[in-house]
């Protein structure tokens, strides 16, 4: 617990504000699910989610849900639909934002959720895309939202589940992507931007009470630093009281250790 | 006349699905997964089966600790309020289980690809991602049109859909609804469905709302009564979530041991609809119901 609010609830408040009013917004799981609710209360209330496995909707459901398929997330809703109804959206160019979970993502916003150690005998089998690398290829911007730390900011990453900016400047458009690319990165430690020349990842706040020396330590390359580095916004009272009525259990967002 | 396709889950798993047979299974995602249906394969011990599907939230982690499973064709493989899949780890890690990784979007194009009849879909998703090199059913190719790159997804034939409806006829016409995933490209791109149902009802009741039909009947090998089918997934109009059973699951599946022991728990006995909210309690019963229900208007097809 670090002040009054926890890292989770932190870094939900940080994904809600990248969200704007009127957009739609392709939801995932866990943390970005709630920053969206977050953000449909709070400054963005005609927002839109999407969810893949086929559900439109722009209103809260009626009561908290776990998952995309909970049936609360049905009631009331837009349109029930197909997941192609909902990547056609996608892949059409519709879709604004999306957020995206990794276990490794190196400095061009490259993300593996496949294989640690590699593909041919891994360490560690994950679970695999599901969405991800769709949204990756496909939104108009995604943000990656990650616990900061050195195994998991690599210079490079074992395989790419969903693509970044892969080598550097032009190379989505040299490999065939239509759009897009990670807009940010939301740790633990505080939120990370792309250059738009380079395309190499900036530091450009810090959560209170961390310093730059310590979000260095935990990357495994080199960090950039961006000259107006400020401070990640603290979650305010009514973002928490938000964010407590959305995870009333305190399933994602309890402590730290839901991370 | 048509004839009757109700079978008993036994026996159509027994007909349908032989060793060796590829499945797709959990269509809709998180919802509608034919739990009832997989643990029938499990006590019928089938072999070398290929599962096909966008996520299975831990169904075919299920499958793959009671050795049913030689290749997984999916884009995700795991708990999805928990996270990781312990047996599926555990197969991966130690080299027992071949991988095809899609993405929601390439498994989705795949099976579409197999209900059309054409031998690949384009899409212009994964490029520059590693699942070219551990999907060997996805290319790249030049759009002849534009001259754009594009990703060509080899279309799907599996041998069997297997999908949980809330009601059936007994001629395989079956009523869905709710979110639908990939449902209907599943069962066109499929040799056989088999539907499992809450309720067998009338067909009248069915061709009374034909848009809410999921597949025609004559596409359907065989319809099964199986009420709770989908437990612990959601099943719109009759249960909620069982997220306690999932992070159950979790804790049980973290080693071979504890997998067993969950096995002999909740799929050596067969599910049976009169004794399974026995097992599942009261209590429990009570919580999954639906507190509210929402009717929608009818719709009128007259003429």
């Amino acid at each position: 617990m670090t002040e009054n609010y926890t890292l989770p609830q932190l870094m939900v408040a940080a994904a809600a504000r990248e969200i704007a009013d009127h957009e739609v917004v392709f939801v995932g799981m866990r943390l970005p699910l709630l920053g969206f609710l977050l953000a449909g209360s709070t400054h963005a209330p005609h927002a839109v989610g999407v969810y893949e496995l086929g559900v439109v909707r722009d209103t809260l459901s009626p009561e908290p849900i776990m998952t995309m398929g909970d049936l609360p997330n049905l009631t009331g809703a837009c349109w029930l639909a197909d997941t192609i109804d909902i990547m056609s959206l996608l892949q059409k160019g519709l879709v604004d934002i999306s957020f995206i979970g990794g276990a490794q993502v190196d400095r061009f916003g490259n993300l593996n959720t496949s294989y640690i150690g590699g593909f041919q005998s891994p360490a560690t089998r994950l679970p695999g895309s599901g969405g991800a690398c769709d949204l990756a290829c496909l939104a108009k911007r995604h943000i990656i939202v990650m616990t900061h730390e050195k195994r998991r900011f690599k210079e490079k990453v074992d395989y790419i589940t969903s693509p970044g900016y892969g080598d550097g400047a032009g190379w989505r458009e040299r490999v065939g992507l239509p759009r897009g690319g990670p807009r940010a990165v939301i740790t633990t430690l505080g939120v990370l931007r792309f250059d738009p020349m380079t395309c190499e990842m900036v530091l450009v706040s810090v959560r209170p009470g961390v310093s730059v020396e310590t979000v260095s330590f935990h990357t495994g390359w080199p960090l950039k630093i961006a000259p107006d580095l400020s401070q990640t916004p603290a979650p305010t009272q009514a973002e928490l009281a938000m964010i407590r009525r959305f995870d009333p259990e305190g399933y994602w967002t309890g402590s730290d250790k839901n991370l | 006349m048509k004839s009757s396709k109700l079978v008993s889950l036994s026996e159509a798993v027994s007909r349908l699905v032989p060793d060796g047979a590829s499945v797709v299974m959990g269509c809709a995602l998180e919802a509608l997964i034919p739990f009832a249906a997989g643990h029938e394969m499990i006590r019928q011990k089938k072999k070398s089966l290929t599962l096909i599907g966008p996520i299975s939230d831990i169904l075919f982690d299920q499958l793959v600790g009671a050795g049913c499973v030689e290749k997984i064709r999916a884009a995700w493989v795991g708990n999805v309020i928990t996270g990781s899949a312990y047996n599926f780890r555990r197969a991966v890690e130690g080299g027992n289980l071949k991988m095809e990784d899609h993405s929601n979007l390439t498994l989705a194009m795949a099976l579409t690809a197999g209900a059309m009849g054409v031998p690949f879909m384009p899409a212009r998703t994964a490029l520059g991602s590693d699942l070219f090199r551990t999907n060997s059913g996805l290319k790249t190719i030049t759009c002849p049109f534009t001259g754009n790159i594009l990703t060509a997804i080899a279309a799907l034939l599996p041998d069997v859909a297997v999908v949980h409806v809330q009601r059936a006829d007994v001629f395989g016409n079956g009523h869905i609804w709710g979110n639908l995933g990939v449902t209907k490209e599943a069962c066109l791109a499929s040799r056989h469905v088999i539907l499992t149902a809450e309720e067998i009802v009338d067909s009248q009741v069915i061709t009374g709302d034909p848009n809410r039909v999921i597949v025609p009947g004559f596409r359907v090998s065989a319809v099964v009564h199986a009420p709770w089918g989908a437990h612990p997934s959601p099943v719109p109009g009759h249960y909620n979530r069982d997220h306690q059973a999932f992070i159950d699951y979790r804790n049980r599946s973290r080693t071979v041991d504890g997998f067993e022991e969950w096995k002999k728990m909740w799929v050596d006995p067969l599910r049976d609809s009169r004794t399974y909210p026995e097992l599942l309690g009261k209590e429990r019963v009570k919580a999954l119901a639906l507190k509210h229900h929402l009717p929608s208007v009818p719709v009128d097809y007259g003429y």
